[in-house]
């Protein structure tokens, strides 16, 4: 937090400073309408003076107009200095992680990312925002009370000696009690919210095994559970409110109860002693605001380590510096020796893998999972960088190229697919942006597609929700291909995106792949050996190293690890 | 690290915390029916009638004793302020001299004042009556705060209870709702009313009830107070009253306006930040990255002017009602001083009003605020209501038979099932399974092979026709008692937050230990379960990672084995699952198959190929129906289907 906001704050000092001075102008205002309140008690009231009454009268009226208007003012300001520090973290979030590569966006993970670009800024935001007009104001508040009592009375004051400590210390205390229990609630909540989650997504295997009853126990435990911690906490802030009143309360006694012998004795005004009761309310209102604020404090400042985590990181995939001059489309794909390692870790993921792919070939990886097939196609696109070797597209180095032109050439299709909100139509056109409705159907015809869209009451312009939540798994796919198909890129890969699709679709989806794609360049990542047993080549990947490449018939052959695979899956007696 | 839900689930955007100003949550969604609902979650607080009669006792006077405490404070003040007059005054003088003099020496004004108290010349200060009074008025704080104390207690334990009955009325109907409701309803919407909701109303009946309870209390209170201290400057106060009222509302009302515009782009710019996160890799490779940015820039943007706004209409809250509470102020400082100087009021009014005055704003403020978190709870009260008036399903018959043990014969006859009413699905289907056959379900994705299992288990009731299980009319049967006979493995395999031991004891009640460990090993997981650090008592749930995809199905395997049913569904994984485990889950699976009658939806041709009766579906409907070798020679869809995927795979491998 210590980087953070100053970083970030430093375009808005002049915004800042007039926000400090109003609160201070409004901190005064507030300090000094008790002494005039207490004038008018003593030179006016007291001296039977009403010309003297309406003239301080007026005064007072003034200042509180000053201050409203401060106030107001203040308020513009911090809040468009706070949502403005809340935009610019956003925004500087949001390009910092759309130049991560796979591996960053990996380390973090996609949904810790979102939730301090949104959740986070906004613990941060908030603090500002308090910061700017409660914290500050409140010691302004609090010290200018001390002084003004202490000028009204200082013998009085020393009950403030008492009071003070006592009220913090008794703050402090609940303060301390509560934060474990209200952590220990929000656990109790996530668990409740957990069980009934899994309660729906099993309801089959719930009822078919006839478990309701134990289902039932299940939750009324957690139900239990909450319910008393719950209670334990609203209990203990039942008591917190009551408590502080009686302290501020018993201040007040005790202030007139002293103030009165002081006014007995002739050493202070009854104004000033009613002037000190409305201090003495300001500065125990301003400990109490303080206190709570602060709370708030350790919470912001875990969230702005978090912010500040994501800003801190140097990309490992950049730009560079002068991109190679853009080599003629041809559709060569060559691996030279590549290895890759994550940072820090001792096993390599990929080592020693070289093969090369042309036009118009299909290349299929198969490897058991954990075996790299997924890493080795993220390195062709720059989603990751190879630790050694090299990855040539069209004979250029990956990294020397312009990463939008070898975006250009590739056309992904990943393992989890993925659609954006929008349309059936605006989904496919994100593979190419004119893409006419010809384009989109023939693209969706290829993908297995075009029947399901046709099924759609809106055809093309049907909604797809977020990441495609409102179609089926296997339609996703066939739209992602779709996408890929429409953008027609010299490089295809199919990272193990034909496993959601049963064998029929499968079969047909490469029948009409195989003529879309005849001049370029094919990579299948694969589980099944129906979807890959046609590859020109199958490069066969276990631990990380290459354990063979060749045809079926070759692999069938010579590779142990290539035979294991079909033999899983066509029972031997089909293989023999 | 409060990670998000995965993003079927809507969230509601987190808000500041609740202390905060009045329409800072989000906005309230409106209610269809506000009255009804109300009502209804109003008398969901019945059982606690009698106690919240004793909340509302003890708010009563938890309420006066803090209203009556200015009064006697400005008591204690007019006793000094008297004392401190006297002090002046000649002593032997009676009042009437006193003022007498005053007026022959022109102080009229004075006399007037000094008229309205009861002078007792060179007396001094009564500091017996001012420390009796203070006694008092210690008693009196005392007394407030324990009773504020118990009220705020009992009524932790009413909002509790009833939330604790509310989420128990839930969970129950959940049980009894047919599994239509759960197709037909999104995952994340029947979610988000028994949990966002649940706990939106929660936090409401907590904290706004007692709260409203005090402000509307002591709003009146002080009210009564302030027009039998001075009739005069209560009407001053009242002005004061309507006008900041008004003005709040007026600013609640445009603040929130605001507040909705700044949820609502909250809520596009958190989708769109998870959406461009998510995708990563797909944003980059398609170039989409710079459109992503400029996209965002602009929500961005929007979202700023949205939350300035609103934070600074709301903002202005404070402010107003510090003017308005400070005019108020002046006014009675004016008008009181006034009063004081002419005799018609003492000091110790005066400044009781003010103490009135200033306690007066924040309950009003309050119950602006609470008025709007009510909406937005009765809000989602509704829709919990919604869900627990859903119908539930059928009545189960009445005098039920009972099947302890089964052959696990199964026929259908002439079952015909539709979802809706105008697109048949299944129409007069029959079939016959002896006992311990397997049928395979076969066809494309998306064919409707989870429909004929939905029937088996009556997860749905068919239309017409019957099914029986060993010639019994499975109508005839509890669904529980039906339910019992059968045994499930879903390719989606379900694992509940909780040890392994626990997740393959769901298989039967009352298992042993070794029981436990037989189905593990039956299912060849007990091998990968002690490579785990702790066995048996791993912990693991449906997003487990220490557990990969393939394990988990065989621990759902092993809960079958426990079962150990007469009859089994099992759904065949599609997804990718390394090869040993793949292995391993075929061998547990012919194992769990062998002398049971099996309905599998089928992916692997052994599996199809050893099947008794292959059921061919498309588009919903059972198109074929046979076993493998007179499918093939009809040469329909099957035979399609079968070649396209293993002759080749066949020939080549031979």
């Amino acid at each position: 937090m210590r980087r953070l906001l100053p970083t970030f704050l430093r375009p808005y000092r002049r915004q800042l400073l007039i926000v400090v001075v109003l609160l201070l102008v409004q901190a005064l205002a507030n300090l000094y309408l008790p002494t005039l309140n207490a004038d008018i008690i003593n030179n006016g009231v007291a001296m039977g003076d009403t010309a003297y009454i309406v003239r301080v009268g007026g005064l007072m009226l003034v200042v509180t107009l000053l201050m409203g208007a401060a106030a107001i003012v203040a308020v513009y300001w911090s809040a468009k200095t706070a949502m403005a520090f809340g935009r610019d973290v956003r925004g500087a979030l949001f390009r910092t992680v759309e130049s991560f590569s796979q591996m960053e966006v990996n380390r973090f993970g996609a949904p810790s990312l979102t939730t301090r670009t949104t959740n986070d800024v906004q613990q941060v935001q908030m603090l500002v925002l308090m910061a700017l007009t409660v914290m500050i104001s409140a010691p302004i508040i609090m010290i200018g009370g001390i002084f003004m009592a202490l000028r009204m009375n200082a013998r009085l004051s020393l009950l403030l000696v008492v009071i003070l400590p006592l009220m913090v210390g008794f703050i402090a205390v609940v303060v301390r009690r509560a934060v474990p229990m209200f952590r220990a609630l929000q656990v109790k909540l996530d668990g409740i919210n957990r069980v009934m989650r899994e309660k729906l997504a099993g309801i089959r295997v719930i009822r078919a095994f006839d478990r309701t009853a134990y289902e039932e126990r299940r939750f009324q435990e957690t139900n239990d559970d909450l319910t008393a911690t719950t209670l334990q906490v609203t209990r203990l802030f039942a008591l917190m409110m009551p408590a502080i009143m009686l302290i501020l309360n018993l201040s007040t006694v005790a202030v007139m109860w002293f103030g009165s012998l002081l006014v007995g004795n002739g050493q202070m005004s009854i104004g000033n002693l009613t002037a000190f009761l409305t201090y003495l309310l300001q500065i125990l209102f301003s400990v109490l605001m303080a206190t709570i604020m602060f709370v708030m404090v350790p919470r912001a400042a875990a969230s702005a380590d978090r912010i500040q985590e994501v800003l801190d990181v140097v990309p490992a995939v950049g730009e560079p510096e002068t991109p190679a001059p853009p080599p003629a489309r041809q559709g060569t794909l060559e691996l030279r020796d590549i290895d890759f390692r994550y940072p820090g870790a001792d096993e390599p993921v990929l080592s020693g893998i070289s093969f090369t792919a042309g036009p118009g070939e299909v290349t299929a990886i198969v490897g058991s999972t954990g075996s790299g097939k997924s890493t080795l196609v993220q390195l062709i696109p720059r989603l990751l960088d190879v630790s050694g070797g090299q990855v040539l597209v069209d004979g250029v180095d990956v990294r020397e190229m312009s990463q939008e032109d070898l975006w250009a050439r590739i056309g992904l299709v990943p393992q989890r697919a993925f659609l954006f909100a929008g349309t059936v139509a605006s989904n496919v056109r994100d593979g190419k942006e004119d893409a006419s409705d010809d384009d989109v159907w023939h693209a969706l015809a290829v993908a297995q597609g075009r029947d399901f869209v046709e099924d759609m009451p809106e055809g093309l312009e049907a909604p797809i929700s977020q990441g495609g939540a409102n179609v089926s798994g296997g339609q996703r796919q066939r739209l992602a291909i779709a996408r890929v198909v429409a953008k027609r890129p010299e490089i295809y890969i199919f990272d193990d995106c034909f496993a959601a699709l049963d064998f029929m679709t499968d079969a047909k989806l490469r029948a009409a792949l195989r003529a879309e794609t005849s001049d370029a360049t094919v990579l299948i990542v694969a589980q099944r050996v129906g979807t890959i047993m046609h590859a020109d080549r199958i490069v066969v990947l276990a631990e990380g190293r290459v354990d063979g490449i060749g045809t079926h018939d070759e692999l069938l052959e010579t590779c142990e690890t290539y035979r294991e695979i079909v033999y899983s899956q066509l029972s031997a007696e089909e293989v023999a | 690290m409060n990670e998000r839900q995965p993003a079927a689930e809507p969230r509601r955007p987190m808000g500041p915390p609740r202390f905060a100003h009045p329409g800072m949550m989000p906005p309230a969604e409106k209610s269809k029916d506000f009255r009804g609902s109300t009502r209804r979650l109003l008398l969901r607080l019945r059982p606690e009638g009698a106690k919240l009669l004793v909340v509302l006792l003890f708010g009563v006077v938890s309420v006066i004793f803090t209203i009556v405490g200015p009064k006697m404070l400005g008591h204690a003040m007019d006793v000094l302020f008297e004392g401190v007059v006297n002090q002046k005054l000649p002593a032997g003088a009676t009042q009437e001299q006193v003022l007498a003099q005053l007026q022959v020496s022109g102080q009229d004004q004075l006399a007037e004042m000094l008229s309205g108290m009861h002078l007792d010349p060179g007396a001094g200060v009564d500091f017996a009556e001012i420390g009796r009074i203070l006694g008092l008025l210690a008693i009196v704080y005392v007394v407030s705060a324990v009773f504020g104390w118990m009220q705020q207690y009992l009524m932790a334990g009413i909002a509790q209870r009833t939330m604790y009955r509310l989420r128990e009325d839930v969970d129950r109907k959940l049980a009894r709702l047919p599994l239509r409701y759960f197709d037909d309803h999104p995952r994340g919407d029947v979610l988000s009313r028994v949990t966002n909701d649940i706990d939106n109303i929660s936090m409401t009946l907590q904290q706004s009830l007692g709260q409203i309870v005090t402000a509307v209390l002591t709003i009146v209170g002080v009210l009564i107070m302030m027009l039998t201290s001075s009739v005069l400057l209560a009407l001053i106060s009242l002005i004061a009253v309507p006008l900041s009222f008004a003005a709040t509302m007026q600013i609640v009302k445009r603040s929130q306006t605001q507040f909705a515009a700044q949820w609502e782009r909250t809520g596009r710019v958190d989708g769109y930040i998870e959406e461009v996160f998510t995708g990563h890799e797909i944003v980059k490779v398609f170039g989409k990255r710079r459109r992503a940015i400029e996209t965002f820039g602009s929500l961005n943007e929007q979202l700023y002017e949205a939350t300035f706004r609103a934070h600074f209409i709301s903002g202005i809250i404070q402010p107003s009602m510090m003017f308005i509470s400070n005019l108020n102020y002046v006014a009675i400082c004016i008008v009181g001083g006034l009063g004081v100087t002419n005799g018609t009021m003492s000091l110790g009014d005066v400044q009781a009003f003010i103490q009135y005055s200033r306690q007066f704003t924040q309950p009003i403020t309050q119950t602006a605020a609470i008025v709007n978190q009510l909406q937005s709870a009765v809000a989602s009260a509704e829709r919990v209501f919604e869900l627990l008036d859903e119908a539930e399903e059928e009545l189960e018959v009445a005098q039920p038979e009972v099947l302890t043990t089964t052959e696990g014969r199964i026929a259908l006859q002439d079952v015909s099932f539709r979802y809706l009413p105008d697109a048949p699905l299944i129409e007069e289907l029959s079939i016959e399974v002896p006992a311990g056959e397997t049928v395979a379900i076969v066809g494309p994705t998306g064919a409707g092979k989870t429909t004929l299992v939905n029937l088996l288990l009556r997860f749905y009731e068919i239309d017409e026709g019957t099914i029986s299980i060993d010639g019994v009319d499975t109508r005839r049967l509890t669904r529980s008692g039906l339910r019992q006979l059968f045994g499930m493995v879903l390719q989606d395999p379900w694992l509940f937050h909780g040890t392994i031991r626990d997740n393959i004891a769901y298989g039967r009640e009352g298992a042993t230990e070794e029981q436990i460990e037989a189905a593990a090993r039956a299912a060849r997981v007990d091998h990968f379960v002690h490579t785990l650090p702790d066995g048996y008592e791993t912990v693991v749930d449906d997003e487990a990672t220490n557990v990969s995809q393939g394990e988990k199905q065989l621990l759902t395997i092993a809960r079958a084995f426990l079962a150990d049913p007469q009859i089994l569904i099992l759904d065949e994984a599609t997804s990718s699952v390394d090869t040993r485990t793949e292995v391993l889950i075929r061998a547990a699976m012919s194992d769990l198959m062998r002398g049971r009658t099996s309905f599998v939806i089928a992916h692997r041709l052994s599996t199809v190929r050893d099947a008794h009766t292959i059921l061919v579906m498309d588009h919903g409907s059972i198109i074929e129906q046979g076993d493998h070798q007179s499918l093939l020679e009809r040469r329909g869809f099957y035979h399609d289907l079968y070649e396209s995927q293993f002759v080749e795979a066949l020939e080549e491998a031979s």
